[in-house]
């Protein structure tokens, strides 16, 4: 029992990372179900996690409110920020969209309010495994229910083939705004949950390598299933747990480890599971029947 | 007339593809759309559709514009097509492909199906119930479950009419619809958009098999070079010097 209990308390961050990071690349998800591959996501948690650490230590408002708000202000952002930008298609919306990122950076940078560079910091802990999880759950709760149904449908015609999607009287500007906004309150919300378990905000968290990780994790998991980004998520938080022992052994440092392994597994992926993570129980199942039919053959 | 079509223009730079074209579609009428390649019958489906906006002239579904809206918005105006090449989404299933199509004809809130509750998983049982109802239409409902891309050519034609059908159109666009089918296809077709019109709704038919055209059509309506150059019954039609000429060449 102590042992379990002392297990707990040396992940226990780990676990409400792995949470945390869920709902990042669930907010990349959001918009790539659709087709669209939007990088804006680093600027929108870099929204919410300074407006909750803001809320949190000038007010008194209770941590839901924060949260709530924290997810709220991106959202509002990302309706006039997406009008435009949703009109790109493909590697100009990804560039646009980095470049919003980099706007929100710069900003944070120079806004002498927040301090700068240096950020905000003694940020009380608010958020643990158990307030993260609950809103990843929400967050997989409303994916659940899209998954299948008249909008359901509607957002996979529009990753498939948009303007045939419009022929059948879909309003495509508006799914892909609403998606675009979905993102952007989860990445806030995230943003607000991270902001209140590492207790600081600071510009450098939210650049580009950010929104990349999200990215990362959500093809690594496979974006054919909204489980995909959770599990992707979860595997590459784990990963560098890891590597420490690799790390022991071998005498490499652990920072250039973690890039070099994140990389090799988005590779592996990539050439060999081109729908993530998430397809290898479907892939392991149909080898194994090949197999199956193959030696039938043969006998 | 269910759809009308005044003076209408579309020019591409100095290529002028559709030109001061006229014509009007009743309702559970089947009119054809003939002309040699290049005559700009997909065209005249594209500025229908709204996929193009006409240069000139007027579109009018059901007494209302629909020249310069957004397909999207024609579509709710009752005008749903297929394409001369094929465009499903080739990821989903058959019956997901015409459940997309339904998107018009259902109206389940979607706070509805968050909330869990029974009534939009009513609805969605209705949904699919018409969905294979649609499929079965088209002789397709033992392929219900196959993706489409892996269909074949004709029976993906025939998802894509059931696709369009779903949305319960007034005027229904079909561009080439029985390309690249064998005769048995064909005969199916050709019943299928008889049965469309009967139930009252109109048909654009684009289409190069002329006997097809004859049988199915109730008036025909003949471009060339972006001008309407014959319309009529399908024997008139027929019959006409120009039309003849146009398909044949003149004698020189």
């Amino acid at each position: 029992m102590e042992n379990l209990a002392d297990l707990w308390l040396t992940y226990q961050t780990a676990v409400a990372f792995i949470g945390v990071n869920a709902l990042l690349a669930l907010s990349v998800y959001a918009t790539l179900c659709c087709g669209q591959l939007s990088l804006a996501n680093a600027g929108f948690m870099a929204i919410g996690g300074y407006a909750g650490a803001l809320l949190t230590l000038h007010t008194q408002l209770p941590f839901a409110l924060v949260l709530a708000a924290a997810a709220a202000l991106p959202a509002l952002v990302a309706v006039p920020l997406g009008l435009p930008v949703l009109r790109l298609r493909g590697v100009f919306l990804a560039i646009a969209t980095i470049g919003w990122g980099e706007v929100v950076r710069l900003a944070l940078v120079n806004w002498d309010y927040t301090n700068g560079a240096l950020g905000l910091v003694a940020i009380p802990q608010r958020a643990g495994p158990g307030i993260i999880f609950l809103c990843l759950a929400l967050a997989l709760f409303v994916f659940w229910r899209l998954r299948g149904g008249r909008t359901g449908y509607a957002l996979e015609a529009i990753r498939e083939d948009e303007p045939a999607a419009r022929t059948l009287g879909i309003d495509t500007t508006a799914h892909k705004l609403a998606m675009f906004v979905l993102g952007a309150a989860l990445a806030g919300l995230a943003g607000g949950l991270e902001a209140h378990l590492t207790f600081m905000v600071a510009p450098s968290g939210y650049g580009f390598a950010r929104v990349v990780d999200m990215l990362v994790q959500a093809v690594v998991g496979g974006v054919a299933h909204f489980g995909g980004p959770v599990l992707g998520a979860a595997f590459l938080t784990l990963l560098p747990e890891g590597l420490r022992e690799v790390s022991h052994l071998t005498g490499m440092e652990p920072g250039p480890l973690r890039l070099l392994a994140n990389g090799l597994v988005l590779l592996a992926v990539i050439l060999f599971l081109p729908n993530g993570l998430v397809s290898l129980p479907g892939r392991l199942r149909a080898w194994r029947d090949e197999r199956r039919a193959a030696r039938a053959l043969v006998d | 007339m269910l759809l009308s079509i005044e003076g209408v223009s579309r020019a591409f730079g100095g290529v002028r593809a559709v030109e001061d074209v006229t014509f009007a579609v009743g309702a559970g009428e089947v009119h054809g759309l003939i002309g040699p390649n290049g005559a700009g019958k997909t065209t005249l489906l594209n500025l229908v559709s709204g996929l193009l906006r006409p240069t000139a002239g007027r579109i009018l579904v059901g007494g209302a514009r629909a020249d310069g809206l957004a397909s999207h918005r024609v579509a709710a105006l009752g005008v749903t097509r297929t394409f001369q090449n094929i465009r499903l989404f080739p990821h989903l299933s058959a019956l997901e492909n015409v459940l997309v199509g339904e998107h018009l004809r259902r109206d389940a809130p979607l706070w509805r199906r968050m909330l869990c509750l029974p009534a939009a998983a009513r609805e969605e049982r209705g949904a699919r119930e018409r969905a294979l109802a649609l499929l079965a239409q088209v002789r397709l409902e033992d392929r219900a479950q196959e993706q489409a891309g892996n269909l074949s050519y004709g029976e993906q034609r025939r998802v894509e009419i059931a696709r369009a059908l779903g949305a319960e159109p007034r005027v229904l666009l079909l561009d080439e619809p029985t390309a690249g089918m064998n005769p048995a296809e064909v005969d199916s077709v050709a019943s299928l958009i008889r049965a469309v019109a009967r139930l009252g709704h109109s048909v654009l038919l684009v289409e190069h098999n002329v006997p097809l055209v004859m049988k199915v059509c109730d008036r025909i309506t003949v471009l060339n070079f972006g001008r309407v150059i014959a319309g009529g019954a399908p024997g008139d039609v027929a019959r006409d010097q120009a039309v003849v000429d146009a398909y044949l060449g003149t004698r020189r």
